[in-house]
């Protein structure tokens, strides 16, 4: 369930500024897809997605919601009716996480029963054990924990339109990075209609299914899907702003299970060194990866060291994007090697494999 | 007679004024927190409204007791009513000053959020801004009731309820037998029933505020 959002010569203008805050906009934003709002700070875009739930009322234009407009409805039932997830979480500390969850359902008058079931299944669905943190309270929980309550939050009553205005903007990287994966992950299941706000160009590219770069006055200087965007920025400021390192945003982009894989000379950790050494030999090949009984890597032989493994590092998963590969690549030397979901070897990512993906991502892109 | 024998031989008559002592200023103190609470959230928004509010409660706390309950009685007459005005009266800035602050100090991005997912601007209020700010608002009582109980002594001269009788009555009569053991009894008792009503406001603060924001 997802719905249609249209923008038609959207304007706010705040009494006493000489410039309108929100310049005419008009965009539509398709059903089921990610539309992430980009652009420098102070441009308009978290004004022109609050209007979309009437937290700023616009000054002129017209917002419609699967052709409804929203202007006829009643502020408060209208926002009931879209998801709404920012920067803070914006928890309610006096309230456990069981509540917080269930405060849109109950706004909407659910059953309590309903409500309740309905709470521990968001908070399955953004990977927090309901049994363990229904009845914590907001400060008990990190960063990344009360992002995740405040996304369930604003899934609880299921609503086809999603605001996040820098949801994960608060977090370190790291956190960052999982969340987004989880939201991705999310999304594939749910088809909501999503509209994002942030300032991070990578987290635009990485998320959306479209982006629209914004300048001052919310002015929109291109509304394309990233490969577009990356390949053919439409202005200098659009370039700008894409930055230095185009080519490495397009690796997030796409996916480790996207690319061809390849195998590495595989020994178990009950092999023979010298058994090892001889099928180096054979195959021609420098290195050795180790798996335990389960077929989980341990570690990398060298043929003039077949006793001595060296541990692996960093590895990526089949859900890694291919910068992360690269990263692995940097950090290892040479392959990154890749796990599957139980953490068993499925196969090595080379950097002769990254370098020709991005060749092919820019010919098909310039084409 | 000494001063245990006193009690022990007036002891009826110390409770009942004890309790009405007492009753009196919680019961202001109620009706100051309601008044003081209602006033807090009309100026909270405004900067501009919550100096100006701020500023007259002040100003109230300034005149001398013994000089409003004096300015009052021509117009209300002796016994309550001059007694329940100047105790509201009084109760009233450290309830609206912790109300005002209380309120004010609710996370900018938990108001958004609960506009954005639709709650009415009197569910906001309701559900989650007077609760935030309730452990402030409870402090505001508390010192308010502190206050009172002295505060309300002095309504003895206003033909007021509770201990202050026995004060104003040891006083007048000093040198007579008892006069000094008369004028203590009132001050003790107060000063005991205020470190009580001040107990009874912690069990109340433990009892009325959520587990997730004890002891911020």
């Amino acid at each position: 369930m997802a719905s249609e959002i249209e923008l038609v010569d959207v304007t706010k203008r705040y009494p006493g500024a000489d410039q309108p805050a929100v310049d005419s906009v008009s965009m539509t934003i398709p059903a089921g897809e990610i539309v992430v709002f980009v652009g420098p700070s102070g441009c308009g875009k978290t004004t022109t997605m609050r209007m979309i739930n009437r937290l700023i009322e616009p000054t002129s234009g017209r917002i419609t919601i699967d052709g409804e407009d929203t202007l006829s409805l009643d502020p408060d039932r209208l926002r009931r009716g879209i998801g709404y997830a920012i920067q803070q979480a914006g928890l309610f500390p006096h309230l456990t996480v069981g509540q917080n969850v269930g405060m849109v359902p109950g706004l909407l008058g659910w059953k309590k029963s309903k409500s309740a079931d309905r709470v521990d299944e968001m908070l399955d669905l953004v990977g927090l054990d309901p049994a363990d943190f229904r009845d914590r309270f907001p400060r008990q929980l990190s960063g990344g924990q009360q992002q995740r309550v405040g996304v369930a939050r604003a899934l609880a009553a299921d609503p086809p339109v999603l605001l996040m205005d820098e949801p994960f903007g608060a977090v370190d990287p790291i956190t960052r990075g999982n969340l987004q994966d989880e939201l991705m992950r999310l999304q594939a299941e749910l088809r909501k209609t999503i509209v994002f706000v942030t300032h991070d160009f990578g987290e635009a590219v990485k998320l959306g299914d479209r982006i629209a770069v914004l300048g001052q006055q919310s002015r929109i200087l291109q509304y394309d899907t990233p490969e577009q965007i990356l390949a053919n920025p439409a202005d200098d400021t659009v370039a700008g702003f894409v930055g230095a390192g185009a080519s490495l945003k397009q690796l997030t982009l796409l996916r480790v299970r996207e690319v061809e894989l390849s195998k590495a000379i595989t020994a178990t950790t009950a092999d023979d060194p010298a058994e090892i050494v001889r099928r180096l030999a054979a195959a021609k090949r420098e290195f050795a990866l180790l798996l335990d009984a389960r077929g989980r890597p341990t570690g990398w032989v060298h043929a003039r060291t077949p006793s001595k493994p060296v541990p692996v590092g960093d590895s990526v998963t089949l859900q890694s994007t291919l910068q992360d590969a690269l990263e692995a690549i940097l950090t290892e030397g040479g392959a990154a090697v890749v796990t599957g979901a139980r953490g068993e070897y499925v196969g090595l990512v080379e950097i002769d494999t990254v370098m020709s993906t991005v060749k092919r991502l820019r010919e098909e892109a310039g084409a | 007679m000494s001063f245990w024998d006193f009690v022990a031989d007036r002891w009826s008559r110390l409770a009942g004024e004890a309790l009405l002592h007492v009753s009196a200023v919680v019961q202001c103190t109620v009706l100051a927190a309601l008044i003081g609470v209602g006033l807090g959230v009309a100026v909270y928004r405004s900067p501009a409204g919550s100096a100006v509010a701020t500023a007259l409660t002040s100003a109230v706390l300034t005149i001398p007791s013994f000089a409003l309950l004096g300015l009052l009685i021509p117009v209300l007459g002796l016994g309550a009513p001059p007694t329940v005005v100047a105790l509201v009266l009084y109760g009233l800035l450290p309830i609206v000053r912790n109300t005002i602050v209380g309120l004010v100090g609710v996370d900018a991005s938990v108001r958004d959020a609960a506009r954005g997912i639709g709650m009415s601007r009197l569910g906001v209020l309701t559900r989650v801004e007077l609760r935030l700010a309730w452990p402030a608002i409870l402090a505001g009582m508390r010192v308010s009731t502190q206050m009172l109980m002295g505060i309300a002594a002095i309504a003895a001269y206003a033909r007021g309820p509770g201990l202050g009788v026995e004060i104003f009555a040891g006083l007048t009569r000093a040198g007579s037998a008892n006069a000094t053991n008369q004028a203590v009894a009132g001050t003790v008792g107060i000063v005991v029933l205020a470190l009580v009503l001040d107990g009874v406001f912690a069990l109340i603060g433990r009892y009325t505020t959520s587990r997730g924001i004890r002891g911020q």
